[in-house]
């Protein structure tokens, strides 16, 4: 079985490894997260846990639909759900909790959220283009130069790169090392950065 | 208080003797030679500090042979065993760079007494 746990991004610090190099750390505050829903291929079409992130506050105002859906779970309404796939068996049923101790230091893990919105970026930004020179007479600086033949085939062939909305999307890095995982203060401590600003949702998974 | 402050707060080095800037220091360095392991004293005047928390540094400036040798230390890096003040002088700036472009006795920093 995978593990996984839905985590808030609190923000970068710096630590320092065995050999006292300097490595930069980012700070996830994760789980604890009850299990609301447990999905099966019988009934559901495939093997899933349904997890949500229990904070200080439960949600506002929860409709009838979704207090009969965290029922059986026991748990107040949350704002977070999330679903980890599983492969085979597991004791976990719904109103179990999962707290970050399923990871341990040294170990790797993929971390999902959603990226910093750039807005409309250009092709340099967006595609990683060279452009071209600043000065010296240089005409042509950051725009994305020809995009096509012209009389054949008269039209940009799809998928062409071009500028466009940039960030905003699901990204997972993966392979980060665990350099702490703190159960009393529900704390994750992951070597190098995650998506997202401070404050973002995550998913961490067993890489 | 913040998550990332009780992260910090288990690793941080709170009995470093303080010192300020314009504090002559003996940094006490651990260097790796091979697989030997010794501590390299590293004498000079504090001329400037950076940052806060894990990421603070501090800049020691000292002439050694006529040259002038500047090193940036990272305060919590394990690799820094002691800071021992020789002297705390009287400046009046938060980074004394100034000192760059003097030497002999114009580069002294007046003691603080």
């Amino acid at each position: 079985m995978r593990d996984g746990l839905i985590g808030k991004k609190i923000g970068m610090t710096q630590g320092y490894d065995a050999a006292g190099n300097a490595i930069p750390l980012t700070v996830i505050q994760a789980g604890p997260c009850t299990v609301v829903q447990r999905k099966t291929a019988k009934r559901d079409g495939y093997e899933a846990l349904q997890l949500a992130l229990i904070e200080d506050r439960p949600a506002k105002k929860p409709t009838k639909a979704q207090q009969g859906h965290y029922l059986k779970s026991g748990a107040p309404v949350m704002k977070i759900l999330r679903e980890i796939r599983i492969e085979g068996e597991t004791p976990l049923k719904e109103g179990d909790q999962i707290f970050v101790d399923v990871f341990q230091a040294g170990e790797k893990v993929a971390v999902t959220g959603t990226s910093k919105g750039k807005g409309f970026a250009g092709v340099v930004k967006r595609h990683h283009f060279a452009g071209g020179g600043g000065s010296h007479g240089s005409m042509f600086h950051r725009a994305p130069g020809s995009i096509g033949a012209s009389s054949y085939p008269s039209r940009v062939i799809k998928g062409l790169r071009m500028g466009g909305r940039m960030g905003n999307d699901r990204v997972t890095v993966r392979n980060l090392i665990v350099f702490e995982a703190d159960k009393a203060n529900n704390i994750l401590v992951v070597k190098g950065p995650v998506p997202g600003p401070n404050g973002a949702y995550v998913l961490i998974r067993k890489a | 208080m913040s998550l990332v402050q009780v992260t910090d707060d288990k690793v941080l080095k709170k009995d470093l003797s303080l010192f300020a800037v314009g504090d002559t220091v003996k940094v006490h360095v651990l260097i790796k030679e091979g697989d030997k392991e010794r501590v390299q004293i590293f004498q000079g005047d504090v001329i400037g500090k950076k940052g806060r928390g894990m990421s603070e540094t501090f800049t020691v400036r000292k002439v050694s042979f006529g040259i002038g040798v500047e090193r940036i230390f990272p305060r919590q890096s394990p690799w820094i065993k002691k800071v021992e003040v020789v002297r705390s002088g009287r400046v009046r700036r938060a980074k004394l760079y100034y000192l760059r472009g003097l030497k002999g006795k114009a580069a002294k920093l007046r003691e603080n007494r």
